[in-house]
């Protein structure tokens, strides 16, 4: 041991926890002052002063009402259903691209994940083409019809999570005379509960983030709230303490649903990232 | 199950046709299971792909539509706004994706080092992420705008004055970097995962070697953690190629501008500095309706991002876990 080993640990701790607490620290700042300026008026707002005078809790109540409440609900609608029609669509992909063995299933996979990989950018311009003809561009069914068709992302991730099931279960299904789709249903899926979560959740967030899409095909009665925070501003111009009071609104959910279901949701990240 | 099938007799399989039919309706079963998808893959790719190298050969604008040749193609080698945002895309890939990955690395490293709190200060580093983009970028342009906003105020107060950020063109990237790596929550957990797989026994025999802590970060994490590191550099790349709503939400918020009606933003606010390829399309094709030169855009973005791709996939088999346990 070397001498003033102690000492030098105690320092090196020290080090590693006030690093740890400053990055803590510029990580919430931007929470935080969002927060404080949600509350101040609007004068205050413009004024460079950090702490509120008075709090002005009724800020929220005024964005919260005409066209947020119209955006919320058309962001719900595009990622409820979106949620919806990629869990029934791609749970049976998934299931098949792991647990059979067919010519074709290597290349298969290759393909799902070069989809993943894919820049929606990439094939917008022919499907607007396609939905400008069918009359359907201005609504949110261009961004919702898609998912009954299978989602890349989330194909994968649920492969690589059903993979890790043995494979003794499925067989023991067989033998008690279940059909495939039986098996899948009754035996697979309630072990892949955290997998399915997790997807689902991924997928909902994704649309309820998602601002390209709604940009190209929404017309402003079915604005979802990302494109209605991206213009809030405009509209309200120089109300700063109101646009502040928005966001937080739009994160709020977010907030929520993740501290109710953290544990799936970093199981999720992790599961398409490591393995290796 | 395949294994199984063919040990174990059907019902009602009764010799050599039996065992035809049998397969038959086990790749029909295939086929089911797979069809959404399949159904996806020709409508949602396949066709999308071959009309967009089409229409890249034609004029069209929704209504009218007319073959040009190589017109499109011609014209991309003199449209300055296609190598601006060639080039902005090309700064963040430089400049954004390695600070996220090292910074992500840092701050999984600094989590394994501590005790007590590494799950609040792991689910703090991880908040940022999930908020909605749109929402962060809002926020950062308010939180760094000079004058009003509070980060320039505080730091002002410090004798430390910021750059105005998101209307200097100068700092619009690096503005939108700040945000990059407050939202470094993903790449951050998956590096934490990753050093959490490094045996501790390998650590500790190390140290007893009497292995410095540089030397068994260097030989010991770096070389568990370096497929990690490549998977997250090249999804960094390729989400940077498709990098849209941030820069397109900082510029029409700092410009104070928005798709509102009779209000008309063009991206890049300020001077081109945060014009994306991306962006750019957008522009040519759903506002310009130069539905024909977005798809040769589109063509350049898809060509980039196979590369990537391909590059990607050649690690496959490290991330793709046959059979795990």
């Amino acid at each position: 041991m070397i001498p003033g080993g102690r000492a030098r640990r105690a320092l090196l701790w020290l080090a590693v926890h006030a690093t740890a607490v400053a990055i803590g620290v510029m990580f919430l700042a931007p929470l935080a002052f969002m927060l404080l300026t949600a509350v101040m008026t609007d004068r205050q707002a413009l004024s460079g002063e950090l702490w509120p005078r008075g709090w002005h809790l009724a800020n929220f109540a005024e964005v919260f009402g005409g066209d947020m409440v119209r955006w919320t609900v058309n962001s719900t609608v595009y990622a409820g259903l979106s949620t919806l029609f990629m869990l029934v669509s791609s749970v049976p992909v998934a299931y098949a691209l792991a647990r059979f063995r067919f010519r074709g299933r290597g290349p298969a996979l290759v393909v799902v994940i070069s989809a993943m990989m894919l820049p929606p950018q990439v094939t917008m311009v022919p499907l607007y083409i396609v939905w400008a003809r069918l009359g359907l561009t201005g609504t949110l069914w261009p961004l919702i019809v898609p998912q009954l068709f299978g989602d890349a992302f989330s194909i994968f991730l649920l492969r690589q999570f059903l993979v890790t099931i043995p494979r003794e279960y499925a067989d023991a299904a067989r033998v008690d005379g279940c059909g495939e789709l039986r098996t899948m249903l009754r035996v697979i899926l309630p072990m892949a509960k955290p997998a399915l979560a997790a997807v689902a959740l991924f997928q909902f967030f994704y649309c309820w983030n998602d601002y390209f899409r709604p940009l190209v095909y929404a017309d402003p009665d079915h604005w979802t709230l990302a494109i209605g925070v991206a213009t809030f501003r405009a509209a309200h111009h120089v109300e700063w303490n109101l646009t502040m009071a928005a966001t937080l609104l739009t994160i709020l959910p977010v907030l929520v649903v993740f501290f109710l279901a953290q544990r799936v949701f970093i199981q999720g990240v992790t599961l398409t990232g490591v393995k290796g | 199950m395949a294994s199984l099938s063919a040990r174990l007799p059907l019902p009602g399989a009764r010799g050599g046709t039996a065992a035809a039919r049998a397969r038959r309706r086990r790749r029909l079963r295939i086929l089911a299971f797979l069809s959404p998808w399949l159904a996806g893959f020709g409508l949602f790719f396949v066709y999308p792909l071959a009309a967009t190298v089409y229409f890249s050969f034609t004029r069209y604008n929704l209504f009218t539509l007319e073959y040009v040749g190589l017109d499109n193609y011609a014209y991309l080698l003199h449209d300055r706004d296609a190598w601006t945002a060639m080039r902005n895309t090309l700064w963040l890939v430089a400049v954004l994706v390695p600070l996220r990955v090292l910074f992500g690395l840092g701050a999984a490293q600094l989590l394994t080092r501590i005790k007590r709190g590494a799950g609040v200060l792991r689910s703090v580093l991880y908040l940022p992420y999930l908020v909605p983009p749109v929402s962060a970028t809002v926020a950062f342009v308010f939180l760094l705008n000079p004058g009003t906003g509070p980060l320039p105020a505080l730091s002002a107060r410090l004798g430390i004055p910021l750059p105005d950020f998101f209307n200097d063109a100068a700092w619009a990237k690096p503005g939108l970097t700040l945000l990059g790596l407050w939202a470094v929550g993903d790449v951050m957990i998956i590096m934490l995962a990753a050093l959490l797989n490094v045996p501790a026994s390998l650590y500790e025999a190390a140290a007893i070697d009497g292995a410095g802590a540089w030397a068994r970060f260097r030989h010991i994490t770096l070389p568990t953690v370096s497929p990690v590191l490549a998977f997250s550099a090249v999804t960094g790349v390729i989400e940077t190629l498709q990098y849209f709503t941030q820069p397109m939400v900082a510029g029409k918020v700092a410009s104070g501008r928005a798709d509102l009606p009779g209000v008309q933003y063009s991206p890049g606010y300020p001077d081109g500095s945060t014009l994306t390829f991306p962006q750019w399309l957008y522009d040519q094709g759903f506002r310009q309706f130069n539905m024909g030169y977005a798809c040769v855009l589109a063509l350049v973005m898809f060509a980039t991002a196979m590369a990537f791709t391909v590059f990607l996939l050649r690690r496959f088999r490290a991330f793709a876990g046959e059979e795990a346990r």
